[in-house]
């Protein structure tokens, strides 16, 4: 792990990486995607429509796993003021986003043909978009306040804030939502997941996990590269 | 193969699903990798001095 | 200072002023007068939605007046003289949000009883609508103040500061509008329960988050 402090040897730790996690994470997709669209059966309410759970579902789980990243790398940045922590923390957020985002956009196309409706209050459509406007607020942070180190530490802080809170919105929501509920068929998940259809949720998870993590780390290469050319620049003009 | 598109009905709602996902996730992968070129093309043209200031 | 010195100098600055309490009162009345006009004349759609409305707006209202919580006396530097005193920057920050409070949100409580009725709302509602606003509104300030500290340097710190504290005062508008179908419908929901819960934990936890904003800004 003290290896990846130093910028220079986490570059060159981190160079093979992302060529591997992009390879594993295609073939999982070509994988998932073949078991998905054309192995697993219709399921026995939803029909085809479940199909739309092997997209679905993999995105909001790294929309939330972003987020804890998130979290946890801008501790480690409050507390060990480790540079590298604040720049993992910064491009993970956009791509957290894009995750919710596509969770939001498939979710509300499952809701449609399931629940008649391409939105409803559901306390996981809800919480989610409270969470897909955490993530605009912390990247809004970063863009709108001047001085980086004050971006910096003033994310984190909004992060490990929003961290805390999220369970809190979850449980609300969830609460707000049973008060609410009159229907009967309010069941997102659908029923009990059959062996049939985990393998191939299981192998779609692993190929967005993998895929997150390759543009992640090559998003965090590109970021510490950009800075080596600043100083570089800077520094052949202060002569 | 127009029962495969049709998906039993809710064809455009699961192919939007893909379609959306795809678009999503290539579109990352674009954005990330050209980024990612750009900067390192940028590092290699840097040099030696008195070299003139890059775009 | 003491905190209590500093939460009166706040209270006098901001009533002298005229600013905060004027812009607030005025901008929840413009708000409370016009959604009634916005919504569809159908009997007791206005009287369902009342509630929610005048908690929301008063949330809102509370939050107009956020962004120059430290705005002023950061830009005249009597933010640092007070951070180099014996007051530490957590007490510091509980006494602003105790002075935003005050002068923002009291006057807001007074007069929500007013806008309730304006909005068709029964006896037992607008009870619901007082003990939202009044539960809701400390969380308001203590969040807000979070927002307000971590956009102090920012230079459009004002648009993006709903932005950030929005979402996080999820839980106050869910529970709020709970306060007030627990009144109106006559039954137990744990509403006033969780809200309070939510107030005092962010009272007592936002001063330290404030004051790390605050350290963050006023550093170098």
């Amino acid at each position: 792990m003290i290896g990846y402090a130093n910028p220079k040897r986490f570059l060159d730790l981190t160079r093979p990486i992302p060529p591997w996690f992009f390879g594993v994470s295609s073939t999982l997709l070509a994988i998932g995607l073949y078991l998905a669209l054309f192995v697993v059966p219709p399921e026995r309410q939803q029909g085809d429509a479940v199909r739309i759970m092997f997209v679905h579902v993999p995105a909001a789980w790294i929309g939330m796993g972003a987020y804890a990243l998130m979290a946890v790398c801008s501790i480690w940045a409050l507390v060990n003021r480790h540079p590298l922590a604040d720049i993992a923390a910064r491009e993970a957020a956009p791509l957290g986003a894009l995750f919710t985002g596509l969770a939001l956009i498939t979710g509300s196309l499952w809701g449609k043909p399931m629940w008649g409706t391409y939105w409803a209050w559901d306390a996981r459509l809800t919480s989610f978009l409270l969470l897909f406007f955490l993530y605009l607020g912390y990247i809004a942070i970063w863009n709108v306040t001047e001085d980086e180190t004050r971006a910096a530490r003033g994310a984190a802080i909004l992060a490990i804030v929003g961290a805390v809170n999220l369970p809190i919105i979850k449980f609300s929501v969830d609460w707000w939502n049973t008060l609410h509920q009159g229907e009967s068929i309010f069941r997102s998940g659908g029923p009990v997941i059959a062996t049939v259809f985990l393998w191939p949720l299981f192998i779609m998870l692993a190929a967005y996990t993998t895929l997150f993590a390759a543009l992640w780390i090559v998003r965090v290469r590109t970021a510490i590269l950009r800075r080596t050319v600043r100083t570089r620049v800077s520094a052949g003009f202060g002569r | 193969m127009m029962n495969f598109l049709a998906m039993g009905g809710y064809g455009q709602f699961v192919w939007a699903a893909y379609a959306a996902s795809a678009l999503g996730l290539a579109a990352a992968t674009v954005l990330t990798l050209s980024a990612y070129f750009r900067v390192v093309r940028q590092l290699s043209q840097l040099p030696r001095e008195g070299e003139k200031p890059l775009a | 200072m003491s905190s209590l010195a500093l939460i009166g100098r706040d209270i006098r600055l901001a009533s002298r002023g005229g600013g905060n309490t004027f812009l607030a009162v005025a901008f929840f009345a413009t708000i409370v007068t016009l959604v009634p006009l916005g919504i569809e004349p159908v009997a007791g759609l206005l009287h369902a939605v009342a509630g929610g409305i005048v908690m929301l707006c008063s949330a809102l209202a509370a939050l107009l007046s956020l962004d120059n919580l430290f705005q002023a006396d950061f830009e005249d530097g009597s933010l640092e003289l007070l951070v180099t005193g014996p007051l530490s920057l957590e007490s510091l920050a509980a006494s602003k949000i105790a002075a935003h409070w005050f002068t923002t949100a009291l006057p807001l409580l007074a007069i929500s009883p007013l806008a309730a009725i304006a909005m068709d709302l029964p006896g037992a509602g607008l009870v619901g609508v007082v003990l939202a606003v009044a539960l809701a509104t400390p969380a308001v300030s203590a969040v807000g103040a979070i927002g307000a500290s971590l956009t102090l340097s920012a230079k459009r710190g004002g648009l993006i500061l709903p932005l950030i504290v929005l979402p996080l005062l999820a839980p106050v508008i869910i529970f709020g509008a709970g306060v007030v179908r627990s009144k109106l419908e006559g039954a137990e929901n744990g509403a006033v329960l969780y809200l309070s819960a939510f107030s005092l934990a962010a009272v007592l936890l936002s001063p330290f988050a404030v004051a790390a904003g605050l350290r963050t800004n006023l550093s170098a």
